[in-house]
C-alpha cells in the first residue's frame, strides 16, 4: 500500500537543437506518493515542465523520452505504445496548463469543451455527461448556468477552474498542474489553491504542481524536489526541504524571497551568475559556478542523490556539512562575490 | 532604508483628480445599447515628495499602470491634472515636453520587449543621448558611467553584444542604465522584476535601491506584489478599479491594513514558509468588472463589511492616523454597524 502512485526513475529528456542534442532532463529521480501534492520547483530552463510533460508523454516534436522509467502503477509507460499511452490521458492522468485560455478553444462553449471529453474519451451518452458536467462545475465553484458561456466570458481565475473541472471530469489518479496560478492575481491565486487543495483531499488523487515559487510550494505542497539545470537537487518532506534545506541552491532561493511576514530591514540577496548554458553543461556539479561553497571536487564530479535523512535527498558533495552551511548560507556576505 | 526629510521635502509630482476614460465597444455595440466607458483611473489624487519611493499597488486592471503612463504624458488624462516641479504636466507639447521625457523615465516590464533585439548595447543606450543632443564624444563615456551605475561589472564587455547574448538579470540592468543615463530625476518602474527568476530578481531590486539613494531618485515602482514593493517603497498606494483604496507608509499597511480591500490582498500574499495561516480570505469571490463597476464604493460587492450607505455613496479618501482610506467604516459621521 506504501507503493507510490508514481515512480520517475534515471528520467533522460533531450531535444534535438541545430545539429546536436540538449539534455534538458538529466537523470530525475522521484516519487509521488498516494493522495499527495508534489511541488516541482525551480527556475527557467531547469527542467521542471519537460518532466511534467515527459510524464504525460506530450512534448515537444523535437524532444525524445532518452533513458529512465516512467512507472505508473506498476507499469513503466515510458515506452508503451502512444495506443495505450493515449488511453491514460484523461482517465489516469490529466493535465492542467499554465494559461487556461491556451487549452480552451475559443470557438466552443465549456459545456461542449466538457462534454467532448466525457463522452468521447469516457463513453458517456449525453445524458449521463449533462449531469458530470453540472456536478463538476458544482465542484470547482461555478454556477452551472456558466456552462454555456464561451471561454472568452469567464476571468483568469474562473477560466482556470474551468481547466480543473476538465482536468477531473473522468475521475484521473493523478493530475498534473504546470504553473496553474502563475498569471493570476494574489487574490484569485489562493483562492484556486484552496480549491485544488480541497478538490485533492476530498478525491484522494495526487497532484504534481509545477512552480518557479517557492511560496506556493510552502502553501500547498506535501513534498517537493527542487530542480537546478535539468537534474533534481534536493527532494523531500516540503517543511524539511524549506526549513531545513541541504542544498547550497535551496538555501540561495530562500534568501532571495521576500517574506512578508519577516523584518522590514531584511535584506535580499540574489544567486550571482545564472544557469549553465545546457548545451555544455559544467563538468561537475552543476550549480558549482554559482555556490558560494563549491570546493574542488564540485567542479569534477557529478554529486548523486544521496538520502541522508529518512525521505530526504540531496546532491550536494558537501551534504553531510549541511547544518554548518546553512548557518553560513544565512549570511548575506557568504554570497558576495568579489569583485 | 533612507530617511525622508519632510521638512526641505516638497512635493515633486501632484496628482489632482485625474481620469482616464475609455469608450469600449464598436458599432454594435453601440446599436445594442451597450457600449460603455472603462474608467481605467477615475478621480486618483496623490502627491509625491521629492526622493520619496512609492509603490502603486493593485491588481489586473486596477490602473496601476495606466497612471503610470499617465505620469510619463505616454497617455493624455481624460481629466484632472498632473503637475511636476511646479508645471502641469497635462498640457506639454513639443520641445517643453521633451524636456519633460528627459527628466521623467520608464523602467519597463519586460526587458525582453524593452530592447531591441538588433541594437548592440552601445546602440540601444546611446539612442536617448542622441535624442538628448549628447555630443557623439561624450557618449561612450556616459554609457560605461551607466552601466557601472548598475553593476554591470567590466561595462566594456557587453558594449557590442546583443541583447539575446545576455542573461535577464543583465539586460534589466542594461533597461535601468537606459532610464538612468540622461540623469532623470524621477522613474516610474513598472513590475521591473515580473519576468526575472527569484534568485537573479534580488540582485536586480538591490541595484535599485542602491541607484535610487545615491541619485536621490523619486520612483513609482508599480507592482501586484506587496512584498517587493515592501522592499524598496517606503510609502504604498493601494488601487482598486481605478481608484486609490488605501495610501500610506508601507509599513503600517503590511502590519495592519486598514480598507477591507487591503485587508484581503495582505492575508493573500503568499509567503514562503511552511506555517502559515489557511484561513478563507476575507473577500467575496468573483473577478472586479471594470466595465460594469458597482455603485457607490466600488469594492463594496466583495466586502465583507459593505453596509447599507456603501452602495449609495463613494467614499472619499479621509485621513486615518497615518495614512489615508477611502472606506466608510472609517468615517466619523458614520454609525458603524
Amino acid at each position: 500500500m506504501t507503493e507510490p502512485l508514481l515512480s520517475v526513475r534515471n528520467l533522460k529528456v533531450s531535444y534535438a537543437v541545430g545539429g546536436g542534442a540538449i539534455d534538458a532532463v538529466d537523470g530525475a529521480s522521484f516519487d509521488v506518493p498516494r493522495g499527495s501534492i508534489l511541488g516541482l520547483v525551480g527556475e527557467s530552463g531547469c527542467g521542471k515542465t519537460t518532466v511534467a510533460r515527459a510524464i504525460t508523454r506530450v512534448i515537444a516534436d523535437n524532444a525524445s523520452i532518452t533513458g529512465g522509467e516512467i512507472v505508473f502503477e506498476g507499469r513503466d509507460i515510458a515506452a508503451i505504445p502512444e495506443r495505450q499511452m493515449n488511453a491514460l490521458r484523461w482517465r489516469d492522468i490529466a493535465f492542467i496548463p499554465q494559461s487556461a485560455m491556451n487549452s480552451l478553444d475559443p470557438v466552443y462553449t465549456v459545456e461542449s469543451q466538457l462534454h467532448e471529453v466525457l463522452r468521447r474519451r469516457g463513453g458517456m451518452d449525453r445524458r449521463a455527461a449533462q449531469a458530470r458536467a453540472q456536478e463538476l462545475f458544482e465542484m470547482v465553484g461555478i454556477e452551472t448556468n456558466r456552462l454555456r458561456d464561451y471561454p472568452h466570458q469567464f476571468s483568469g481565475g474562473m477560466r482556470q477552474r474551468v481547466a480543473i473541472a476538465l482536468a477531473l471530469a473522468l475521475n484521473p489518479k493523478l493530475v498534473i498542474a504546470d504553473e496553474p496560478v502563475t498569471a493570476l492575481d494574489v487574490i484569485v491565486q489562493r483562492q484556486i489553491l484552496d480549491q485544488l487543495r480541497a478538490l485533492q483531499t476530498m478525491l484522494g488523487i495526487s497532484v504534481i504542481l509545477v512552480t518557479h515559487d517557492i511560496s506556493v510550494v510552502a502553501y500547498i505542497c506535501d513534498r517537493t524536489v527542487v530542480m537546478y539545470a535539468g537534474r533534481i537537487a534536493e527532494e523531500g518532506p516540503m517543511e524539511a526541504v524549506l526549513t531545513r534545506p541541504m542544498h547550497p541552491y535551496t538555501m540561495g532561493l530562500r534568501n532571495a524571497f521576500p517574506d512578508l511576514n519577516g523584518a522590514a530591514s531584511g535584506i535580499l540577496t540574489p544567486i550571482e551568475g545564472a544557469p549553465p548554458n545546457l548545451a555544455s553543461p559544467p563538468q561537475g556539479c552543476r550549480f558549482a559556478p554559482r555556490c558560494p561553497f563549491a570546493l574542488e571536487v564540485c567542479t569534477k564530479g557529478q554529486p548523486p542523490l544521496r538520502e541522508l535523512v529518512p525521505g530526504h535527498r540531496v546532491a550536494c558533495h558537501r551534504a553531510d556539512e549541511a547544518p554548518v552551511l546553512r548557518e553560513l548560507a544565512a549570511k548575506t556576505e557568504t554570497w558576495l562575490v568579489p569583485a | 532604508m533612507r530617511a525622508s526629510n519632510p521638512q526641505t521635502a516638497e512635493p515633486l509630482v501632484s496628482v489632482r483628480d485625474v481620469q482616464l476614460h475609455y469608450r469600449v465597444g464598436g458599432v454594435f455595440s453601440a446599436m445594442r445599447g451597450r457600449s460603455s466607458v472603462v474608467k481605467a483611473v477615475d478621480g486618483v489624487s496623490f502627491e509625491i515628495r521629492r526622493g520619496e519611493s512609492v509603490g502603486l499597488l493593485g491588481e489586473s486592471g486596477c490602473g496601476k499602470t495606466s497612471m503610470g503612463r499617465l505620469l510619463l504624458k505616454l497617455e493624455e488624462a481624460t481629466g484632472g491634472e498632473i503637475v511636476f516641479a511646479g508645471e502641469p504636466v497635462t498640457g506639454l507639447k513639443g520641445a517643453a515636453l521633451k524636456r519633460y521625457r528627459a527628466k521623467a523615465q520608464l523602467i519597463f516590464q519586460n526587458p525582453f520587449d524593452a530592447v531591441n533585439s538588433r541594437f548592440t548595447i552601445r546602440a540601444a543606450l546611446s539612442e536617448p543621448l542622441e535624442n538628448a543632443g549628447i555630443p557623439a564624444a561624450e557618449r561612450e563615456g556616459r554609457i560605461v558611467k551607466a552601466l557601472e551605475l548598475v553593476r554591470l561589472p567590466q561595462p566594456q564587455q557587453f558594449l557590442d553584444r546583443y541583447p539575446h547574448q545576455l542573461s535577464g538579470g543583465q539586460l534589466q540592468r542594461v533597461v535601468m542604465a537606459r532610464a538612468l543615463i540622461l540623469e532623470p530625476d524621477f522613474v516610474v518602474a513598472d513590475e521591473p522584476v515580473s519576468m526575472l527568476d527569484v534568485s537573479v530578481r534580488a540582485g536586480v531590486l538591490n541595484v535599485f535601491r542602491d541607484v535610487r539613494d545615491r541619485l536621490g531618485l523619486t520612483a513609482i515602482y508599480i507592482s501586484h506584489d506587496l512584498a517587493l514593493v515592501r522592499y524598496v517603497c517606503e510609502r504604498t498606494i493601494v488601487m482598486y478599479l481605478g481608484k486609490v483604496m488605501e495610501d500610506g507608509p508601507t509599513e503600517d499597511i503590511v502590519r495592519e491594513p486598514l480598507h477591507p480591500y487591503t485587508k484581503a490582498l495582505v492575508a493573500a500574499v503568499p509567503v514562503p514558509q511552511p506555517d502559515q495561516s489557511h484561513a478563507p480570505l476575507p473577500i467575496g469571490r468573483g473577478a472586479p468588472d471594470p466595465r460594469n463597476p458597482p455603485s457607490g464604493c466600488v469594492f463594496r460587492d466583495r466586502c465583507p463589511y459593505a453596509f447599507e450607505r456603501c452602495p449609495r455613496e463613494v467614499p472619499r479618501l479621509r485621513r486615518v492616523g497615518t495614512r489615508q482610506v477611502a472606506c466608510h467604516l472609517f468615517d466619523d459621521t458614520t454609525e458603524r454597524p
